[in-house]
Parts: structure tokens; sequence; C-alpha cells
């Protein structure tokens, strides 16, 4: 097991986006969501794409998944080009969206039934990921009868346990209360820390980025583009006081002022 | 006399009953449906007691009390050989259409194809009633049992197969549930069978409910088509003789077969869905 986890941190998850731009045609104009966007991320980093709404962040996120077709340049994960969705990225969406006919257990065990994974072997490993998230208890539970978080826990999850390259999260976050999101916050270190997955992560929370990332990249809107990479020397693992820090507050400067104009921009688009 | 009169100026033991109607019967749902019968029979007897006569008329509808006497003797002759013909009809009509109507709908909402090769002549035999279609009941089948299953299924299969079609093709455009499926690697078969399948149950349930109604409903016109048994045909064959109480002991035994089916329907169905919680408007 450990060894299997180590090789991950070292061989799995690299992801290189090259020349990618998308542009959606709407009303005979073309809409340039994306323009000439390059990234390479590293096995294990935990990459922050940050900006404010209309940057394009969820259509990076989605072409990196495979839901989206770029109309110039490609993906790159493992040296394999993204032609299509597949289990090797798991993605967290920012609605709820485990399936509501099915109970968390039968939610997250879905992934390893559609590969084939024996019924024993499934039920093992699903069960470890349930305590690992503290959703034992749950297991049996309808989406409807859990809470926000409790859902977001088991989607993220749902994702996990196929072991993917890299996890992909579109704001999952979003929809919590300040006191859930701190929580998951740290939950979902706690798990990265654990396994070392690559984790792409898209929000608009200043504070969310700089908590959660190694690196943050801040998109600027018309068309979006990364406008700046950040660094995060704040040393791991974190926790909630970090955000009190000296070090956190200077940070959270230097990013609202480079985001600040992108948002105005972005505001004026709108008007 | 002192009479306590509350503010509002009318006698408090009028409020009071109000609070007691209140407390029996709105806070009590299944009270409040016994009452609603209730009032219904209430009124329909009244009409007929005062033989009501304005545009409608009610000096020829047999009253309730009527209506009564004629089951009770209906029921004191043999009535289950009628009950037995008219639910066998009813229950293999709507069979064929269950199976044959989700079958087809959901090949109609999963494959552009299909769609284009089979939807165009069902639309145009869809808003066909059955009454029309006794005629060729007569010429197309071999006996008259089958013309009869033919027109019950004809009733159902129309709501069953649009509920179905709906249901599936409202799945395939949930962007979310079709990514999630994506991105777990699933094959068509996992998001036909996880995914398309569930989510269209709800859809598929209230067709069923609305079919197993129609089924009833095109009852009567298929057991004008002939035979010597069943409810519709008692009250067909009443109405030939003039004897108007069978009449509507005949439409109410209907009414109710009918409602009874329909809510079991929704039951079974709602035991396939536990996942399924229905609110309405103002419950918590």
């Amino acid at each position: 097991m450990m060894t299997q986890l180590e090789q991950r941190q070292t061989v799995k998850g690299a992801v290189q986006v090259e020349g990618l731009s998308v542009t959606f045609r709407n009303r005979g104009q073309d809409i340039h969501v994306l323009n000439q966007i390059q990234m390479g991320i590293k096995p294990g980093e935990f990459v922050c794409l940050l900006g404010p709404s209309g940057c394009g962040k969820s259509t990076l996120l989605n072409v990196i998944a495979g839901f989206i077709k770029p109309t110039a340049g490609y993906v790159m994960v493992d040296q394999t080009p993204v032609t299509r969705p597949g289990a090797d990225r798991g993605f967290v969406f920012q609605q709820y969206s485990l399936l509501p006919w099915k109970t968390a257990f039968q939610n997250i065990e879905l992934g390893l039934k559609i590969r084939g994974m024996a019924k024993g072997d499934r039920t093992e490993l699903v069960h470890d990921y349930l305590n690992r998230v503290g959703l034992y208890k749950h297991r049996n539970s309808y989406p409807h009868q859990m809470s926000g978080g409790m859902q977001q826990r088991a989607s993220i999850v749902r994702a996990l346990v196929n072991s993917p390259s890299v996890l992909l999260m579109d704001e999952p976050f979003a929809a919590l209360d300040a006191q859930t999101r701190h929580m998951m916050q740290e939950l979902l270190l706690d798990i990265w820390d654990d396994l070392k997955t690559t984790v792409i992560f898209v929000t608009h929370d200043i504070e969310e980025a700089i908590f959660l990332g190694d690196r943050i990249c801040i998109m600027g809107v018309q068309p979006g583009h990364i406008k700046a990479e950040l660094p995060i020397g704040l040393g791991r693992p974190r926790h909630f006081d970090d955000t009190l820090s000296a070090e956190f507050v200077d940070l959270h400067r230097q990013v609202f002022e480079c985001i600040r104009e992108e948002t105005m921009k972005s505001m004026e688009g709108c008007l | 006399m002192a009479v306590s009169v509350s503010r509002v100026g009318y006698p408090r033991w009028l409020s009071q009953m109000g609070e007691a109607f209140r407390g029996v019967f709105l806070a009590n749902r299944s009270a409040l449906r016994l009452l609603s019968l209730v009032i219904f029979f209430g009124v329909w007897q009244l009409l007929c007691a005062i033989k009501f006569n304005f545009f409608i008329n009610f000096q020829f509808v047999p009253s309730p009390v009527e209506v009564l006497k004629a089951t009770l003797t209906f029921f004191a002759s043999s009535p289950w050989v009628h009950f037995r013909s008219s639910i066998m009809r009813v229950l293999i009509g709507f069979g064929l259409a269950t199976c044959l109507g989700v079958l087809v709908g959901v090949l109609i909402g999963w494959f552009a194809v299909i769609e284009d090769l089979l939807l165009p002549p069902l639309e145009l035999l869809r808003p066909i009633p059955a009454v029309a279609w006794i005629p060729l009941a007569i010429l197309m089948f071999p006996n008259a049992e089958s013309g009869m299953v033919f027109l019950t299924f004809v009733g159902a299969f129309f709501p069953i197969l649009i509920s179905t079609i709906n249901g599936v093709e409202s799945t395939l455009s949930d962007t979310v549930l079709m990514r999630v499926g994506q991105c777990l690697g699933a094959k068509p078969w996992h998001t036909f069978k996880d995914i398309v399948v569930p989510g269209s149950l709800p859809s598929i349930a209230s067709g069923l409910s609305i079919g197993m109604g129609n089924a009833w409903f095109c009852l009567v016109t298929a057991e004008i088509l002939a035979g010597r048994y069943g409810i519709g045909y008692i009250t067909w064959e009443s109405y030939v003789t003039s004897n108007y109480p069978p009449i509507v002991m005949g439409m109410l035994l209907m009414g109710l077969l009918g409602a009874f089916s329909s809510w079991a329907v929704s039951r079974g169905m709602g035991a396939l869905m536990p996942w399924r919680v229905v609110k309405k408007q103002g419950s918590v």
C-alpha cells in the first residue's frame, strides 16, 4: 500500500495545458472564453484557479475533465492527451451531485462497480473511505437525508475512491455555510496529505485559495487568461489559525490587489 | 340572557365550533377527505330530493339512496363474474401497455433514429379516442375478448409512452447527472441502468398512474363492443333497458375501481423509489 502511495506521489498526476483556447459561438458572435492558456502542474501539487466570475475558470476545469472540447491547444494528463471524460480525472461539482436514488455507499461504490471490481473488495474500500470522512454511520442514507456538507464529503470520496491521477474541484464548498466550509477545507487538506493526489481547485474565494493551495493561478477576464501565478509558501499541515498570521494576511492583500482590477473589468462587461 | 359575544360580534359558541371544526378536520387530512365525500353525496341527495331543475335537470337522476338500493340488489345476485371480467380486461390491457409503452418510450427517448422512425405514426394515432377504434377492433381481432383488451390497451398505452419519453429525455438532458456518469467512466449500459432508468422513474410512475385511470376510462367503450359480463357492460345494458339506478352504480364502481387501481400503482411505484420525497407547499 505504501509503495503504491509513493509511486503515485512521484509518477501519477502530471497535468500539462498547452496553448489552450476555447471559443463559444452565440447568436453568430464568437465569444472567446479562454485564450492561450499555458499551465504545468506537477504530480501531487495542489493548484487553485482563482478569478472573478466570468473569467473562464470553470470552463478550464471542464476542458481538463474532458466535458468541453477546446477550440485550440490541448491538455495532457500523465503524457496522455485528454479527449473525453474518464475516471482518471475525478470531478467534484459545485452543485450537490450525488445520484438521489442511491445511498451514500452506493454512490461511492458506483465507479468501482463500473470498473468491475469484485464486490468484497469494493465494499472494504468504500467502507475505508466512508470512515475516513466520518460518513460510515450514514452509509445507508439517501442524499436528501444528508446535509450539504455530508453530501460534498461523499462526492469527494466518490471521486477519490477510483484513485484518480488528478482531482478536479469546481467551487465544491461555495454552497456551504462558513463553519462547514472551514471544516471541509481542513478535511480536504487532511485527505490530500495522505493521498497526495494532484488537485486543481476552482474558487472565487481568495482566503480559500491561499489556505488550500501550493500555488494560485490568478485568472483575468476578457478573454480568460492566466494573469499571475503565486506560490504559497505557508507550511503544512495548515490550520485555521494560519489564516490569521501576518504572512497569510500579506498574501491575501497581494492577491486582492491583483484580482481587483479583473473584477472591475468583468463588472464593466456586465454594464 | 347573557350570551357571551366575542369582539368581532358573533356568539362565542360559533367561534368555539369553528375551533372544533379546525381541530378535527383541518388538522386531520383523512377526516377532511371523508368530509368532502359526505358533502358530495349529501349535495347530490339534496338536489334529487328537491327535484332541482334549472338548466341542469335532476328530476330523473337516481338519488344516492336509489343507487345504494340498486347496488345492494346487484351484490345480492352474482356480481363477481362482472368484476372478474372487467378487472381482467383492464389488467391485461394495462400490463401490455406498460411493457410496450415503457420499452418503446425508452427507445424513442434514447435513440434519435428510433424517434424519427416511430414517433410520427404514434403521434398520428394518439389523439384518436377509444370509441373510434371500435369498428377496427371488431374487424381486426379474432374475438370480442381480445378486441376489448385492445381498447383498454389503447387507453393506457399513450400516457405511459409519452411520460416515459419525457422522463428519459429530461434525464439525458441533465448535464450534471450525465457528467457524473462520464467522469466515473460509465459505459452506455451503466448510464442507462444507474442513471437514466432511475432518473425517469418518477415520470414513468405518473404515466402508469394516468394510464391505469385511462384503461378504466376505456372499459365502457370496450364492453359496448360485445360480451355479457363486465361493469361497463351492465352500465350500457341498463341504459338500453332504461333502468337508471344501475347506470350510476356502474359509473361509481368504475370510478372506485379506477381510483383504487391508480392508487395501487402509485403506491407500488413509490415502493420502487424509497429515495423520493414528495413535499407540498407549506409542508416542512
